[in-house]
C-alpha cells in the first residue's frame, strides 16, 4: 500500500500536546514504554524515523509511560514493552519490540506487504 | 534437601495456609510464604481450581488479599466457574479482597519488531498487588505466553526475572503449568520455580478415575511424599492426607455399650472403648448387620449421632430388617441422630467415595460411624487400594475420636483376613456358623480386643424378636452344642437334675422317718422305764412297810413274852425304818 504525502505536520510525541485534527487518513500511533530505558529510546527513534519516511505530515505519536499510569496496562492489554499500537486507521494493530526491524514494522503497520 | 527440615515448628520456614482441605496437613502448614510454588498437571486436572481456592481462601479466611492473573480464562468465566462452589468473586472484587485480571493476547495481532521485555506485565502485576495490598498471587497459566508471544528466549529470561521479582516482592505465588512430554511443564518452568512443586494428576484405572496430588519438592521443609488422592467436589478441592503423618490421636478410656448386655460383659463388663475401631467379620447371614444395628441403637440412646454407611442395602431395607429383630431405628432417623449414607463405593470409585465420606462426616459430626460392609470396597483386584483407603478412613475417624463399627464379609469359616487390616482393628468380633445336627447356628467370640481383659468364650448368638441375645454354648464331648442340640442337652440336664433332686428328697425323708421311729422307740423305752421305776418304788415301799410291820410284830411279840430289850437290835430297826417313815 502506498500512502500519499500530505502537508507536513509537527509530530507530536507527548499526549499532553495539542491533539491532531482527525481525518480519515490520519495515523494515530501510541507507543507504550516503561520509563526512559534504552529500549524505549531506541524504539521511539526508530518509530520516528519510519514515520518521517512513510507517513510524513499525517501521523501523530503518543508516548505513554506505564510507570506513570500503570492502570493503562490492564485497560490497553499491554504486556510487552515497548509496544506500538496503531489506533487509527482501524483495525487496531499491535507491534512489540524496539522497532529495529524496519521491515517487520512496516508489515506490522500495514505499510508494506510482507516480502516472502 | 527436603529431608533436612527438622520437626520443630520453630525452625521450619514460614508457610502460608492454602485453605485447601488436606493439603495444609501434608505440607505441614501450606506453601512457602513469600515464594512461588509451581502447580503442574495435565489439562483438566484442577490446576485453576487449586489456584483459585488459594486466592479465595486467602481473602475469606486468612485476610490475605490476592491477585489472580488469568492467561486463559476471562474474569467472567472464572467467576461463573467458582460460583457453583459458593464463592462470590464479584463481591470479593468489590470488597477489594481480590483482583481478577485476564491477560488477553492474540497472537495474530502481535508483530515482533525487535527486542522487547515484559515490563508491561510487571507493571500490571505490581499495580494489581499494590492496589489491594495483595499477599497472594496466582499466575494461571503463564506458559500461555509462549504460544502467544514470539521469541522464547526473551520470554524465558523474562519469566526468570518475574519469579525473582515475585520473591523480592514477598508475595506467596502459585504458578500453574501444563504438563509436558517428559517434563513437568511444557516450557520447563520447574527450572525457575524451585521452592515448591506440586503435581496434580488425573488417571483412570479399571474404569474409575482418580485424581492424585504429589508434592515433588519442597525446599527447606519436610513433606509427605506419597501420592495423595484428591477430589473436586461440591465443596471444592479436597486432598486426603492418606495416612496422616503421625499416629497422634488422643485416646479415650471411656467405655461405651455395644447394645448387647452379654457382649458388654464379655468385654471386660464395660463394652467397647470410645473412639476404637470395631470389626465384626463373618460369613453371609451370620448377623453382622444386627450387631451393627444394636450398637447404633445403643449410641442413639446415649444421644450420640450415628452415621451409617450402607454399602449394599437401602436405608429402608435396613430399617425394616432391623425392626424384625426388635430394633427400631426409625425414631432415631426422625430425631436426626441417625443418618444413612447409602451408596455403593463402586458408583463413585474409591477415592471419591472417601471424599464423600469425609464430607458427610465433617458435616454431620457423628460420634459413631458404621460401615456395612467394608468388603464392598474391594472390586476386582484393588485389594491394595482398598486397604490403603480403609486405613486412611480409619485414621481420619480415629483422629476425630469417632468410634467406628465395620462389618466384613468373609468367605470361609477361618478366613480371618479378607482385607489384611487386622492391625488397624482394636476390637474384633468373629461370627461363625456352627453346623451341628442338621442345623446352622450362630456363634460369636472375641478374636481380639485391645486394652481389656475380654472373655475367651464362644457364645451362641441368637437373633430374637427383641434384639440380639448371647447365650452360653454347651461344650460337650462332641464339641460345641448349639441350637436344638443345646436345647436337647438342656432338657437332658434338666431331667437329670430333677432325678437328683428326687433322690435327695428321698434320702432326707427316710432319714426323717428313721429319726422319728427312733424317737418313738426312745419314748416307748422311757415310758416303760418310768412304769418300771414306779412299780419298783412301790414295791420297795411295800416291802419296807412289810418289814416295819414284821419288826413291830416282833417287838410286840417280845413285849408279850416280856423279853429284855435288845439294845442293838432296837437301834438298828429304828435307824432303818426312819426314811420310809418320812415319805
Amino acid at each position: 500500500m502506498i500512502m500519499t504525502h500530505k502537508k507536513e505536520l509537527l509530530e507530536i510525541h507527548l499526549p499532553t500536546q495539542k491533539p491532531l485534527k482527525k481525518g480519515s487518513d490520519t495515523w494515530i500511533l501510541r507507543l507504550y514504554v516503561a520509563g526512559q530505558t534504552p529500549k524505549s529510546i531506541t524504539a521511539f527513534k526508530n518509530l520516528k524515523a519510519i514515520c518521517e519516511e512513510q507517513l510524513k505530515g499525517k501521523y501523530q505519536i503518543e508516548v505513554i509511560d506505564l510507570i506513570k499510569d500503570p492502570k493503562l496496562c490492564r485497560e490497553d492489554q499491554i504486556l510487552a514493552i515497548p509496544t506500538l499500537v496503531r489506533k487509527l486507521p482501524v483495525p487496531v494493530r499491535k507491534i512489540i519490540g524496539d522497532l529495529s526491524n524496519t521491515e517487520r514494522v512496516l508489515v506490522g503497520l500495514d505499510l508494506k506487504e510482507l516480502v516472502v | 534437601m527436603n529431608k533436612t527440615g527438622t520437626t520443630s515448628p520453630k525452625q521450619t520456614l514460614p508457610k502460608t495456609l492454602t485453605g485447601i482441605q488436606g493439603l495444609d496437613e501434608i505440607t505441614g502448614g501450606g506453601v512457602p510464604t513469600g515464594r512461588p510454588t509451581l502447580v503442574c498437571g495435565s489439562a483438566g486436572c484442577g490446576k485453576t481450581l487449586f489456584a483459585m481456592e488459594f486466592i479465595v481462601h486467602g481473602a475469606m479466611l486468612y485476610n490475605e488479599p490476592g491477585v489472580f492473573m488469568a492467561f486463559e480464562e476471562t474474569e467472567r468465566d472464572l467467576t461463573a466457574n467458582v460460583a457453583s462452589l459458593g464463592y462470590d468473586l464479584n463481591a470479593l472484587v468489590a470488597a477489594k479482597k481480590i483482583v481478577l485480571d485476564h491477560i488477553y493476547i492474540e497472537r495474530k495481532e502481535i508483530e515482533e519488531t525487535g527486542e522487547y521485555d515484559l515490563e508491561g506485565l510487571f507493571i500490571r502485576l505490581n499495580y494489581a498487588i499494590d492496589s489491594i495490598g495483595a499477599k497472594r498471587v496466582v499466575l494461571d497459566t503463564i506458559e500461555t505466553l509462549f504460544s502467544r508471544l514470539p521469541n522464547p528466549l526473551i520470554l524465558r529470561s523474562e519469566l526468570r526475572r518475574l519469579f525473582r521479582w515475585l520473591k523480592e516482592k514477598g508475595v506467596t505465588a502459585i504458578i500453574t503449568g501444563e504438563r509436558g512430554e517428559g517434563t513437568l511443564t511444557r516450557q520447563g518452568l520447574e527450572e525457575y520455580v524451585s521452592d515448591c512443586v506440586i503435581i496434580l494428576d488425573h488417571r483412570v484405572s479399571e474404569q474409575s478415575s482418580t485424581r492424585r496430588l504429589r508434592i515433588l519438592k519442597y525446599r527447606g521443609s519436610t513433606h509427605g511424599t506419597n501420592e495423595y488422592p484428591f477430589l473436586i467436589g461440591e465443596s471444592g478441592f479436597t486432598v486426603f492426607p492418606i495416612t496422616s503423618v503421625g499416629l497422634e490421636h488422643t485416646v479415650s478410656s471411656e467405655r461405651i455399650s455395644s447394645g448387647i448386655p452379654r457382649l458388654d460383659s464379655m468385654l471386660d463388663q464395660k463394652g467397647y472403648y470410645r473412639g476404637s475401631i470395631i470389626l465384626v467379620s463373618g460369613t453371609a447371614g451370620s448377623g453382622k448387620s444386627s450387631l451393627a444395628a444394636s450398637f447404633t441403637d445403643a449410641a442413639c440412646k446415649r444421644d450420640e449421632g450415628v452415621l451409617y454407611f450402607a454399602m449394599e442395602e437401602s436405608p429402608q431395607q435396613i430399617l425394616r430388617n432391623m425392626r424384625s429383630i426388635g430394633i427400631d431405628l426409625e425414631p432415631w432417623v426422625k430425631k436426626g441422630l441417625l443418618l444413612f449414607h447409602a451408596k455403593r463405593p463402586t458408583f463413585y470409585g474409591l477415592e471419591p467415595y472417601l471424599t464423600a465420606m469425609h464430607k458427610v462426616v465433617n458435616d454431620f459430626k457423628p460420634k459413631v460411624v458404621v460401615i456395612d460392609p467394608i468388603s464392598s470396597f474391594i472390586v476386582g483386584s484393588n485389594l491394595m487400594e482398598a486397604k490403603s483407603m480403609i486405613m486412611r478412613m480409619v485414621d481420619f475417624l480415629k483422629t476425630n475420636q469417632i468410634s467406628v463399627f465395620m462389618t466384613l464379609l468373609t468367605e470361609g469359616v477361618n478366613d480371618y483376613t479378607g482385607i489384611d487390616i487386622s492391625s488397624l482393628i482394636d476390637t474384633w468380633l468373629l461370627l461363625r456358623d456352627i453346623e451341628i445336627g442338621g442345623e446352622r447356628n450362630r456363634g460369636m467370640y472375641i478374636l481380639k480386643s485391645r486394652g481389656m481383659a475380654h472373655s475367651n468364650q464362644i457364645r451362641e448368638f441368637k437373633l430374637t424378636n427383641h434384639g440380639v441375645e448371647l447365650l452360653d454354648v454347651y461344650v460337650g464331648p462332641d464339641g460345641v452344642l448349639t441350637g436344638s442340640s443345646r436345647i436337647a442337652q438342656e432338657a437332658k440336664e434338666k431331667a437329670e437334675e430333677l432325678l437328683r433332686h428326687r433322690e435327695i428328697e428321698n434320702l432326707q425323708q427316710s432319714l426323717e422317718r428313721k429319726r422319728k421311729s427312733i424317737e418313738a422307740q426312745i419314748d416307748f423305752l422311757k415310758a416303760e422305764f418310768e412304769a418300771e421305776e414306779t412299780e419298783t418304788i412301790n414295791k420297795i415301799a411295800f416291802n419296807k412297810l412289810r418289814e416295819d410291820f414284821l419288826i413291830k410284830d416282833k417287838v410286840n411279840m417280845a413285849k408279850n413274852r416280856k423279853r429284855d430289850t435288845d439294845k442293838e437290835t432296837s437301834a438298828t430297826i429304828h435307824k432303818k425304818g426312819n426314811p420310809s417313815k418320812m415319805e
